[in-house]
């Protein structure tokens, strides 16, 4: 049977199952809401992460008892693994920005090539608030981003300077999309992956931002 | 000490222009009782803490759907599309904070400390006006406590003494909203007999709770 998946799930897909690779076994990780919650279903054998909800636990799984008291960060029905633990709000965000947390995944609107973030506003259009966004990308060890590459008018989503206003200055680690993977390092953006299908010709064409290719790739 | 309270009782507490944190995550752990209390009074001009405004129909959400708030100070209002609504008309005041400074700064407020210094925020916006604070190198924010009036909290179950138990993601803001405000009214599942909550279960001590009120108005 042949099943047709719409291109923009195609795409999520792809970058969910790129970031479950970035992953260790044993990690404890913050995902967003969106796109990052599809990450633990493509988690290599052998690789089990511990997710923090920043609501107030670690130990997030899938829904297993009905419990209207217990959601995830984005108010939906969760459930907890064996081994679970509940915690304030405080406590929660102690983890975080002490630097307990190892990963966080988040969506971006706009990233740039110094590694600073936006995606808790644009100015006139839409203000939902930061949550607890600016806590994990300035707390936890390491900050991927996963997002499809442009905007929906073709817009390169990385940059060589954000234009919104951000979430964190110098906080990202990784970036992953559907054409590429990127990290931000102290020489500058390096190109360090092209998704399957991907030319270096497409990836450059549809990034704003500076970047130095990886050795690997040429 | 019975600390349990008519609905009466409670709706004689709230006042105009007061303050009133309210626990909850989008709604979960936020007292529905007592938030329909507030709502259905005639209390105006409130500033309301609380974590999100919630839904339309849920959570605070209709505190901020029936303007019964000048301000909110809350880390997100995404969910709540009449507080955006409010807030770009000029009706509503918004201070948005990021959640883990919320939570710090409550904790701040009830616990006898001059703020907190983080680090989250620095390089953005939340840092406009805020005093910055170099400590070994790293550059901080100074996040100024919060305090309030009246806390509106919910809890799985209390003893009468206000002994507090929490369930699962309910717990969210609850017990750092208990230590600090003036008045602390707590909505419960279940309320029982002082002694059967061991020591060991309570998460907030009946001493920083003042009222309780059964899910739903009666005990």
């Amino acid at each position: 049977m042949v099943t047709l998946v719409p291109p923009q799930m195609a795409a999520k897909q792809i970058i969910a199952a790129r970031v479950a690779k970035e992953l260790k076994n044993g990690d404890v990780v913050n995902l967003g809401i969106g796109l990052p919650t599809m990450v633990p279903n493509y988690l290599p054998e052998g690789v089990n992460v511990i997710l923090q909800s920043e609501n107030g636990y670690v130990g997030l799984g899938p829904v297993t008892v009905e419990d209207p008291d217990l959601v995830n960060a984005g108010g939906q029905p969760a459930g907890v693994i064996p081994g679970a633990a509940f915690f304030d709000s405080g406590f929660s965000f102690e983890l975080i920005r002490g630097g307990h947390v190892d990963v966080t995944v988040l969506g971006g609107l706009e990233v740039d090539e110094h590694g600073n973030i936006a995606n808790w506003m644009v100015p006139g259009k839409m203000v939902p608030g930061m949550g607890g966004a600016m806590d994990l990308v300035t707390g936890a060890k390491k900050v991927i981003v996963a997002m499809e590459h442009c905007t929906k008018k073709g817009g390169s989503k990385i940059l060589e300077q954000c234009t919104l206003p951000l979430t964190g200055k110098g906080v990202v680690d990784v970036i992953v999309t559907e054409i590429a993977v990127f990290r931000v390092t102290k020489e500058g953006l390096v190109l360090e992956e092209l998704q399957e299908g991907v030319t270096l010709e497409e990836a450059k064409e549809k990034t704003e931002a500076t970047f130095i290719v990886s050795p690997n790739l040429v | 000490m019975d600390k349990s309270i008519t609905m009466e009782e409670v709706l004689s507490i709230f006042k105009d222009e007061m303050t009133i944190m309210v626990g909850g995550f989008m709604g979960v752990g936020t007292p529905e009782t007592l938030v329909s209390a507030v709502d259905q009074s005639d209390v105006k001009d409130i500033t309301l803490i609380a974590n999100d405004t919630a839904f339309i129909e849920t959570g605070v959400g209709p505190l901020v759907v029936n303007k019964k708030c000048k301000k909110v100070i809350t880390s997100h209002i995404g969910t709540n599309p009449e507080t955006g609504r409010q807030m770009i008309a000029g009706e509503l005041d918004v201070e948005l904070v990021p959640q883990g400074t919320l939570a710090e700064r409550i904790r701040a407020g009830g616990s006898g400390l001059g703020g907190i210094l983080t680090p989250t925020g620095v390089g953005t916006a939340v840092e406009e006006g805020k005093e910055k604070i170099k400590v070994d190198g790293r550059e901080y924010l100074l996040e100024k406590p919060l305090r309030a009036d009246v806390a509106l909290l919910k809890a799985f179950k209390a003893d009468k003494a206000g002994n507090l138990v929490y369930h699962s993601s309910a717990r969210n803001f609850n017990p750092l909203m208990a230590m600090a405000a003036d008045t602390v009214i707590v909505e419960v599942e279940h309320i029982v007999e002082v002694g059967e909550i061991a020591p060991d279960e309570v998460i907030t001590p009946g001493i920083l709770v003042d009222k309780i009120i059964v899910q739903g108005g009666n005990h």
